[in-house]
């Protein structure tokens, strides 16, 4: 049982004196796990960091085996951004997040694509506007989309302030003005694909956040991963 | 095949690192032809390390005085403190002979997978030390991964408020490293750090 694929480092959990049990996200086989020899060897070292892109081959005698991994590097992406705590964060977050999010084993295609182009432009401005897109995309993927597109009361396209925490519809301005204390806050930019205000990117975690808390982490009684609460403190919240 | 003792001996010896059942066994025959050479003052040895080594309380290093020697070292640069992950990084700077001033052990680093968080480390003490109006600069010497620095970026926040110049350490070209063995990270990263010369 043997295969070959496009892969991103979610994780690295050194597994004795040289070895290491690391977590992909692959491009068809989802998120896998194997063993890696020598992966704290001088040549692996700094291929095994989270958020790099490699190409993985997995071997395991039986399917559900955890499996040997042997990784070469494709692009280097944590190293680009040590010197940046913002973006560091950033990638740390969307690695620990898809680690613990994504169910084991099941392809991801979308997510393993959405991920990479983000880290692909985590050197570029507008960082923090992608990586909240990016988990508005991962909720999608896992099955739990927000509808931003109308208002859920009026179908109104626009003046649209409000996310309903029941449905995770959107909500208009004048709709939800006598609920508004229990509504959650759209940040307009979601909606736009304008730059984002430190501020309206804190709403927009939030807001992702309720939902990822409430469809992904409370079913599996598992807490946030403290480096998106990190990343979240970075931006005021 | 042997004693209880000897089985012990070899057990102990197994957990160490560099060490399996088998290299356990080597060891274990190897220190008893060896017996009034090196068992004997290997046990002693060991002994006295347990009794009396402690971790210092100012910074966190091992020796067997509080304050450790480099601590209470008045030759020391006093202003200046190195945070490193853990004691073995603290070996390999002193080692290296360049640095003179004083070290902070953090006892690891933030970790997502390994759940370590901040409470985890000793970080409230660094900050009392960097607080103190003598200390001007704190150097993060943290290893060049993900999370060793996330560690030195969250450190860097954390010491804002405390009035003191706070660097890192560079990330590139080793001494005798020829790029064309490099991997393609630490090209990046000694590009981004390039000097004029």
């Amino acid at each position: 049982m043997e295969w070959n694929d496009e892969a991103i480092v979610l994780s690295m959990r050194r597994h004795g004196e040289s070895a290491a049990i690391v977590h992909l996200l692959t491009r068809d086989h989802g998120r896998t796990a194997g063993l890696v020899r020598g992966a704290s060897g001088r040549e692996l070292r700094g291929v095994l960091q989270p958020g790099n892109e490699v190409e993985a081959w997995w071997k395991a005698r039986l399917a559900d085996h955890l499996g040997h991994l042997r990784c070469e590097l494709r692009a280097a992406h944590a190293a680009a951004v040590l010197g940046d705590g913002g973006r560091l964060a950033c990638l740390a977050s969307a690695c620990a997040l898809a680690d613990v999010a994504l169910p084991e084993r099941e392809p991801n295609p979308g997510v393993h694509e959405t991920l990479g182009d983000l880290l692909r432009t985590l050197a570029k401005p507008g960082w923090a506007a992608r990586y909240a897109y990016w988990e508005l995309r991962l909720l999608e993927e896992l099955g739990y989309g927000l509808d931003l597109a109308k208002c859920a009361v009026t179908g109104l396209q626009s003046d649209l302030i409000y996310v309903s925490p029941r449905s995770g519809r959107a909500v208009s301005a004048a709709a939800g003005a006598p609920y508004r204390d229990r509504l959650l806050g759209l940040p307009g930019f979601l909606l736009t694909g304008e730059t984002a205000s430190d501020g309206e990117i804190s709403n927009a975690l939030a807001l992702t956040g309720y939902f990822l808390e409430r469809h992904v982490f409370a079913p599996q009684n598992a807490l946030m991963p403290a480096a998106r609460q990190r990343l979240v403190d970075r931006f005021g919240a | 095949m042997t004693g209880p003792e000897i089985d012990r001996l070899i057990q102990l010896l197994a957990r160490l690192p560099g060490l399996g059942p088998r290299s356990a066994r080597r060891a274990a025959l190897f220190l008893l032809r060896r017996r009034e050479a090196l068992l004997v003052p290997l046990a002693q040895a060991m002994t006295d390390a347990a009794a009396r080594v402690r971790a210092c309380s100012v910074c966190g290093n091992y020796d067997t005085i509080d304050p450790c020697a480099i601590c209470a070292d008045p030759g020391r640069d006093p202003s200046i403190i190195c945070v490193v992950e853990d004691v073995a990084s603290l070996w390999a700077l002193e080692r290296s002979s360049a640095y003179r001033g004083r070290y902070h052990v953090l006892g690891g680093v933030l970790s997502a997978v390994d759940g370590i968080g901040p409470d985890d480390l000793n970080l409230p003490n660094l900050i009392r030390r960097a607080a103190d109006p003598g200390v001007t600069e704190v150097i993060l010497a943290t290893g060049a991964t993900v999370d060793g620095q996330t560690t030195a970026h969250y450190i860097a926040d954390r010491l804002a408020d405390c009035g003191v110049s706070v660097s890192g350490l560079g990330h590139g070209v080793p001494v005798g490293g020829e790029l064309d063995y490099l991997d393609d990270g630490t090209i990046a990263a000694a590009l981004h750090a390039r000097r004029p010369v």
